[in-house]
């Protein structure tokens, strides 16, 4: 009986040995959008690189869906 | 900023494709592939309805759970990308999608199974912002380009919204409550919250325009 709780008790130490099965992605790191792109598409309003600027554009872009309210835009 | 979310109005989607187009043409997309599509349910009956559907880039995303490459990322804005130098195009994301958005082109790599494909809120994905290789692998990057998804943003009748997702649910809730409904259209506190917040009163805006 000692000896079959020793080995149990052995191969519950070696089961915390094992070592992880999960390989690390190999995904590329993405670039924000804020950063900008080299495009002459790029839309007026706002500055490559600035980030509170890219968001007040992008937001500014989804009201103007909004036909409702008074601070719509068209788009430039 | 909240996470980038679409939004489609049935009330006003014509079923016209021109969401379908624009995706198409703006990123290239081969014949047999549809990042988006047009769904109509009863077709032909009285009170028939279309919505537009796509990737919903969900915040709980299945196809990133059952990957078996660990491709899918999210980036911070809630869009849901991924590397198609790491897909090996088994198909489990097809499969784990309610919405049908992975697509699997029949040509180029791995021939009639290709590495998948499927709408990118037009944010390209890990190459380069703007270069050859991200639109040839992804399509327009248009975020970047500080503009919204091209589906949304050509909607004739402005059924489909993209955008921050507070901007399109405060817009949205906006035309609910002009419609003179509210808190009994199913689902509308758990994606909307109360309908008294948000948005000006629709009385309001109607003066004004």
């Amino acid at each position: 009986m000692k000896v079959i709780l020793s080995v149990m008790a052995l191969l519950l130490a070696l089961a915390a040995c094992e070592r992880t099965q999960t390989a690390p992605s190999a995904r590329k790191p993405d670039a924000e959008p804020w950063v900008g792109a080299a495009t002459p598409f790029t839309a007026p309003g706002w500055k490559p690189g600035d980030q509170a600027s890219w968001e007040s554009q992008i937001r500014n872009r989804a009201a103007s869906q909004n036909e409702y309210a008074s601070h719509a835009r068209p788009r430039e | 900023m909240a996470r980038m979310k679409f939004i489609c109005d049935s009330e006003r989607c014509i079923e016209c494709n021109g969401c379908v187009t624009a995706c198409k043409s703006e990123h290239d997309i081969p014949w047999g592939v549809n990042r988006r599509r047009v769904v109509t349910l009863n077709d032909g009956q009285p009170g028939e309805r279309s919505i537009s559907v796509a990737c919903m880039h969900c915040s709980d995303a299945p196809c990133m759970a059952v990957c078996p490459v660990d491709c899918f990322y999210r980036t911070e804005e809630g869009v849901v990308l991924h590397d198609k130098d790491v897909c090996i195009g088994c198909g489990y994301c097809s499969y784990a999608c309610p919405f049908g958005a992975p697509q699997f082109p029949s040509t180029g790599t791995f021939g009639m199974r290709g590495k998948m494909d499927k709408c990118t809120f037009c944010a390209g994905g890990p190459e380069a912002n703007g270069s050859q290789a991200e639109f040839e692998k992804y399509g327009r990057n248009r975020l970047s380009e500080g503009k919204l998804p091209a589906c949304a943003e050509m909607c004739s009748t402005k059924a489909l919204l993209g955008g921050d997702g507070d901007e399109v649910a405060d817009i949205f809730r906006t035309r609910v409550l002009s419609r003179g409904k509210s808190s009994e259209v199913w689902g509308w506190g758990t994606a909307y919250g109360k309908p008294t917040s948000g948005a000006p009163k629709p009385e309001e805006k109607a003066t004004k325009s």
